[in-house]
């Protein structure tokens, strides 16, 4: 995972409050194998309408994705985040996301900012009304600002310490291996296994 | 103070305790699979050189696309026979049980689990699936996980995670059980439109209350299922007497001195009386009655007794905005009772309802009855086992009789990545668990409803309860 602190991008407007994830990324483009190449899925319903805002320039370079609340609903679906990040986006900004949506970002390098509703309206008026604008997203200091425009986000300080450091769940996990071990020493024998085909 | 049923399971999982900041390394007890959202995790293993660390408390299955007849041919979809096949190799080359589609046991993730006897009180079960939450039912804490959280559990049988806030949803009435025609599904509409579709955000629910206690197994399972749609991580019942007959003599359930120390273990798991919830909930049984979505996430419902809704007289700007947009999708009319909209499809199946005791109530509607002309209906069980069950009590010549089709085990419909669409601007009443624009098919309209508001609006061609039928 590439280290995150500081990124400048233009800013994309999506003035739509529950972007769920079947927005996101439809599930037809859930039948991949691979980890890339869902880019072309992105809002695919929603691109296919000449006036959405990806599909005009300046914003089909955007970065920073800055939308209405309730952000990343519905299903747990891990290809909405490698969407926007195969698109190109390292930041998206909204007033709530949803838990999961949240959670798979943080492990995929993807920012999730959280900010006030009041600032996102004032972010999305700067973008509309000055069509590539450049937004920085500052990890370190946690503001969001373009021109004249800046706002504190929330993100929480293990998952900004990750990102920042772009370390690997797994193998933070795998350096307390002698605690799984103790763990699984003391499970209870009635709990079931699911008897394993043989190893081939 | 005391501590929820929640508590005491995540306390009991603990590998380690995060401090600060850091999460808690939490064990993981059953890892399912299936065939959409693990192969980048294989992927991920793979590519780090990585083994599965416990094989044996994983399982997987085909289900999210694989067709629903002709299921002898080879699938005809090329994407989805990639998929499968994908996981197909993973799970040799990693060792882990697969059942595979044809197999007896195949089904969705979230009816095979428990028809198996694999999810038990007291466990912490995850899938790559949002309505792992299904399996909460047994007083355990299940959940959906991202595809990396897959990784790291096929990796670590572990997952670092925060602790979830916990809501209770006390459900009781004068009757301590649900109207008639009133059936789990209803209930759980209802209390998603009360509280919002993120109303439980970060939340596990407990269900807990005399309406609860009086569900059946599969009842409680359709109830935790739709938790994800009020927001929550999670659903959770406190295991019961209904839950030990259930589980009792299940292929994986514990046998013999096992069982008796297994029993007495899950008894335990009990929120206790001074328990704290973060937030609570209360719902009246006396007040529901047969539910149905009108708009565009499960939240948006009503009684099917009602009218199609003003979006302008909603309370906030979001509500009417989202309204707008919902009856513009399902191309509705404000005002329109709700019985006289007409559905092209009905769609029985779906990890909400597609259990035997959901085919045995539609059936009973359908028994004697037809399906409307023009009325496409679908039938698919949840599982392999669940379809076998079906067809030894008969309810299969019900279903063709009538006229509906009489399908093998999958998600079908509920999400339409297989063949089972919605084309555009076509309408469904569906026992499945979302309404998202596009969801059972680019452009399709899906109104939620029961298996028994399924069947009776399968025979009268628009949206019914039982009660309407002649
Ligand atoms: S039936 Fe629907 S909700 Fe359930 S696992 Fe399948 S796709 Fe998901």
């Amino acid at each position: 995972m590439r280290p995150f602190t500081s990124h400048t991008g233009i800013g994309v407007p999506l003035r739509r409050s529950n972007v769920d994830t079947d927005q996101i990324i439809p599930a037809v483009y859930l039948k991949r194998v691979t980890r890339t190449g869902f880019a072309d899925g992105l809002f695919a319903a929603w691109r296919s309408q000449d006036d959405f805002v990806l599909n005009q320039e300046p914003f089909r370079r955007g970065t920073v994705l800055v939308a209405g609340p309730d952000f990343g609903t519905g299903s747990s679906r891990e290809h909405a985040v490698w969407a926007l990040a195969d698109y190109g986006f390292r930041v998206v900004v909204s007033a709530r996301f949803a838990d999961i949506f949240r959670g798979n970002a943080g492990k995929q390098g993807l920012v999730a900012a959280q900010c006030e509703q009041v600032d996102i309206e004032s972010l999305l008026d700067l973008l509309e009304s000055a069509p590539g604008t450049e937004v920085t997203v500052d990890l370190v200091a946690k503001v969001v600002s373009a021109k004249d425009f800046s706002a504190p986000f929330q993100v929480d300080d293990y998952t900004r310490w990750r990102l920042l450091e772009g370390l690997d769940d797994i193998g933070l996990t795998l350096r307390n291996v002698a605690d799984i071990d103790d763990f699984e020493a003391s499970r209870a024998s009635w709990l079931p296994t699911t008897n394993p085909v043989m190893r081939t | 103070m005391g501590r929820t049923l929640a508590e005491k399971i995540w306390d009991a999982h603990l590998v380690r305790r995060g401090e600060g900041d850091e999460p808690d390394l939490l064990y993981i007890d059953l890892h399912l699979l299936h065939e959409v959202t693990s192969p980048q995790a294989f992927d991920g293993l793979r590519l780090a050189g990585r083994t599965v660390r416990r094989p044996e408390l994983t399982l997987a299955t085909e289900d999210h696309n694989v067709p629903t007849d002709g299921i002898e041919l080879p699938i005809a979809d090329p994407v989805s026979r990639t998929q499968v096949e994908a996981l197909r190799r993973n799970c040799t080359e990693f060792g882990v049980r697969l059942y595979p589609m044809g197999s007896a046991e195949q089904g969705i993730v979230h009816v095979i689990g428990p028809q198996l006897g694999l999810t038990q009180p007291g466990m912490t079960v995850v899938c790559g699936d949002s309505h792992t939450s299904t399996h909460g039912a047994f007083g355990s804490i299940a959940f959906g996980i991202g595809t990396s959280e897959v990784e790291h559990v096929l990796a670590t049988q572990t997952l670092p995670l925060r602790p979830f806030r916990t809501m209770a949803i006390t459900i009781d009435g004068t009757a301590d059980r649900l109207p008639s025609s009133v059936t789990a599904k209803d209930l759980i509409l209802a209390t998603i439109a009360r509280i919002g579709t993120n109303g439980a955000q970060g939340h596990i629910i407990e269900y807990r209350g005399a309406v609860v206690e009086a569900l059946s197994m599969e009842a409680r399972m359709t109830v935790c299922n739709m938790s994800i749609e009020a927001g929550a991580r999670a659903g959770v019942i406190a295991p019961d007497e209904v839950t030990f007959a259930y589980l009792r003599g299940r292929p994986h359930a514990p046998q013999g001195a096992e069982w008796d120390a297994a029993i007495a273990s899950w008894r335990s798991l009990r929120s206790d009386d001074d328990a704290q919830f973060d937030t609570e909930v209360r719902i009246d049984a006396d007040t529901l009655a047969p539910f149905v979505t009108w708009g565009t996430n499960p939240g948006q419902g009503l009684p099917l007794d009602g009218r199609v809704p003003d979006p302008e007289t909603l309370h906030d700007e979001d509500s009417r905005a989202a309204a707008r947009r919902a009856l513009a999708y399902m191309d509705l009319t404000p005002g329109t009772p709700l019985k006289r909209i007409r559905v092209d499809t009905v769609f029985l199946g779906s990890c909400t309802n597609g259990r035997i005791e959901d085919l045995r109530a539609a059936a009973a509607v359908l028994n004697g009855r037809r399906v409307a002309p023009g009325v496409r209906m679908l039938v698919v069980p949840g599982s392999m086992r669940v379809r076998a069950q079906a067809e030894a009590e008969g309810l299969h010549e019900v279903f063709l009789a009538a006229g509906a089709q009489w399908r093998s085990a999958g998600c079908s419909m509920c999400l339409g990545m297989n063949p089972d669409q919605l084309r555009p601007g076509e309408r469904s009443a569906s026992t499945s668990n979302r309404n998202f624009e596009g969801r059972q098919g680019r452009g399709g309209r899906t109104h939620l409803v029961s298996p028994l508001v399924a069947a009776a609006t399968a025979v009268r061609g628009t949206l019914s309860a039982p009660e309407d039928l002649a």
